[in-house]
């Protein structure tokens, strides 16, 4: 079963919700959506799923349109930022509704649902009722509900979002374990860029209900095709500055100058949009030609074990992804390392002029490949 | 560790005390007073226990009055609280439609009950009454002042059109408050709208039902004004209901001990049943 959605457009109230969005999943993927609150995430799962009918475009399934065709004659399932279960009956109940709407025999249904039961760890509690349980337990019991009728599409909408942290990083690694085996698409959405580079699988960019950039999510992540893409797969966001690169040096702002280099001299004179991920810039040089920076620190946000180092100058305002923690009294001068090498180029609309150097793939011979540029 | 011992702190709970002492204990406890003796004049009283709630309990007025104040109560609840889930079901979810609604729906249980009273006791009426003259009109013969089967339908149509609103805008806050999730995932699961109702409307209802049925059963134990503006409790004594009975006892006779052991036995019912209905309903609640 392969879903494709054609020239989907969605106007509510004269509000362009989704915008002209085309794609294509295959069947046994693992597919996620990476957008912003109101990017227009929730609505497209709702056309995939036939809970809307689109203003204008078809939804294929394996070839046939099924545009108008209701929720209730295709054979999806949907787990839902809240836990939404049937509140007075109890797991097991839950889980065989969908196969006892469905008809199945008393056997069928017995078996299925202990199997479920058992891939998702609540085979303990199938007697209990759901507000006897834990939110986890909870949004497991509907996914159990989602995955136990063995839909030809299951989407997810945002379901970790209301979990705490640890429970959310296990669920999410067996959720990866639960898709291998199955010939379903799944379809994910999640405002969090590191969910979704631990989901894997293939992303899609939505940025005001347009499909900005589609692809395998690591090739997304490294290859960002515009400014809009690159700043939502980047936590904390890509750090971006105007400048202009003259016949011998590149100004970041007016006013932080350095020598242009071999990466950078292939664009020509101008004005770009530069942007450097937070993870690559350090508090001390890596490279000879690292550029050095010198700011004040505006904030060291702790997170976990690692530092979100907040600072500006005069003219740059920047955000560093350290590892370790690091404390910094506010307006303390120090200085940043900008490594030149590591830099991405937009024109000044935006689109993508050059990426940095791609990191090499090691294979299991330990042969190293990749590591060629891109743009 | 040495408990340290402030009793500085009654003074402060001494407010409360003394506001539930004079709203609640004092009056209880001069019914109480009351019911345990025979009272002719300040100086002439006597101790006699339990005698008046004996004399009470096997007294048939009040079994009369108790079993009709029984089926009442239980014929309101029976229509009202369907017939507030189904208008709360059928009423529009947003827009101005439902605010006319929720208006129409508040303007009865903004009239007093006296008022009620009379505006039905005069709709009803054979000769000038607009429902009382149809009715005769279109050859059924309807008068509520001769016939207690009719008299009885005029006082439940009375308290259906009063309260059944109550109930509906209690679960229409509750529906509002279900999350549309909830009835896309029964869509995806494909169930029907009766599913839809039977698993996830009426468990969401529960507690605002709870609610609602409770208030409308003490308060429809409780009717006094409707029934007396109607008929006086007649015709005989068939809308006499459990508060005119003791009224009559106590204002009409004078017969303070009586009724105060009435009072105690009448309070005790409502407390006995108020119970055991939101016993019952919170372990439905727990899928017991």
């Amino acid at each position: 079963m392969s879903l494709t959605l054609d020239k989907i457009t969605k106007v509510v109230d004269g509000e362009l919700h989704i915008n002209d969005v085309n794609l294509n999943f295959e069947p046994g993927s693992f597919n996620v959506l990476l957008g912003r609150t109101l990017a227009g995430k929730t609505t497209l799962m709702r056309l995939m799923a036939g809970l809307e009918k689109p203003t204008s475009g078809r939804v294929l399934m394996n070839g046939a349109d099924m545009t108008g065709v209701p929720v209730r004659q295709r054979n999806v399932s949907m787990v839902y930022q809240q836990f939404i279960n049937y509140p007075n009956l109890s797991v097991y109940d839950n889980i065989a509704s969908p196969l006892r709407l469905a008809g199945d025999d008393k056997q069928t249904i017995d078996r299925k649902v202990r199997e479920t039961a058992e891939i998702l760890r609540i085979e303990n509690f199938l007697t209990r009722m759901p507000l006897e349980l834990s939110g986890g337990q909870q949004q497991r019991t509907a996914m159990a509900r989602a995955l136990v009728k063995d839909a030809d599409l299951i989407l997810f909408d945002e379901p970790l979002v209301n979990l705490d942290y640890k429970l959310r990083e296990e669920l999410r690694q067996e959720m990866r374990e639960l898709f291998k085996v199955r010939n379903t698409i799944a379809v994910y959405a999640t405002t969090e860029p590191n969910e979704a580079l631990a989901l894997g699988g293939t992303t899609t960019v939505l940025h005001e209900g347009r499909a900005i950039q589609y692809g395998e999510t690591a090739e997304v992540y490294n290859f960002p095709d515009t400014v809009a893409c690159a700043e939502l797969f980047s936590e904390p966001p890509l750090n971006l500055t105007k400048g202009e690169i003259s016949d011998s040096e590149v100004t970041l702002d007016q006013a932080t100058h350095f020598p242009l280099n071999a990466d950078l001299a292939g664009l020509g004179r101008g004005n770009y949009i530069f942007g450097v991920r937070p993870s690559h810039l350090a508090l001390f040089p890596v490279n000879e030609d690292d550029l050095e920076i010198s700011v004040r620190v505006e904030l060291a946000e702790i997170s976990g074990s690692e530092t979100f180092l907040h600072v500006r100058n005069k003219h740059l305002s920047l955000v560093l992804h350290l590892t370790g923690i690091y404390q910094y009294e506010v307006d303390a001068q120090i200085k940043v390392y900008m490594p030149t090498h590591k830099i991405f180029v937009f024109d000044e609309d935006g689109k993508i002029l050059k990426v940095p150097t791609r990191l090499p793939i090691v294979n299991q011979a330990g042969q190293v490949s990749g590591g060629v540029q891109h743009g | 560790m040495n408990k340290v011992e402030n009793n500085k702190a009654w003074f402060l709970v001494l407010p409360v005390f003394l506001l539930v002492a004079f709203s609640a204990v004092v009056p209880l406890m001069t019914v109480v007073n009351y019911s345990v003796q025979d009272i002719f004049d300040a100086s002439n009283r006597y101790f006699v226990g339990v005698e008046w709630f004996k004399e009470v309990l096997r007294d048939p007025r009040l079994h009369d009055s108790l079993i009709r104040q029984f089926i009442f109560s239980f014929c309101v609840l029976l229509i009202e609280v369907p017939l507030g889930i189904c208008v709360a079901l059928m009423m529009p979810k947003e827009g101005r439609w439902s605010a006319l609604c929720l208006i129409l729906l508040a303007i009865p249980l903004l009239i007093p009950w006296n008022v009620v009273g009379t505006i039905w006791q005069i709709f009803g009426r054979a000769d000038i009454g607009l429902m009382g003259y149809s009715l005769n009109a279109i050859g059924i013969d309807y008068n509520y002042a001769g016939n207690s089967g009719d008299a009885w339908a005029t006082v439940l149509l009375m308290d259906v059109w009063h309260w059944t609103s109550l109930i509906a805008l209690l679960c229409y806050s509750g529906l509002r408050a279900i999350p549309d999730a909830y009835y896309q995932a029964a869509r995806i699961d494909r169930a029907s709208g009766w599913a839809i109702f039977r698993y996830i409307q009426l468990p969401k209802l529960q507690s605002v039902l709870l609610i609602g049925i409770l208030l409308r059963f003490m308060d429809s134990f409780m009717i006094y004004t409707e029934p007396f503006v109607l008929t006086g409790g007649g015709p005989g004594n068939s809308t006499t209901f459990l508060s005119q009975t003791l009224t009559t006892m106590a204002i009409g006779q004078f017969d303070l001990g009586r009724a105060g052991a009435f009072s105690l036995i009448y309070f005790l019912i409502i407390l006995l049943v108020s119970w055991l209905l939101y016993t019952a309903m919170t372990h439905v609640e727990k899928g017991e």
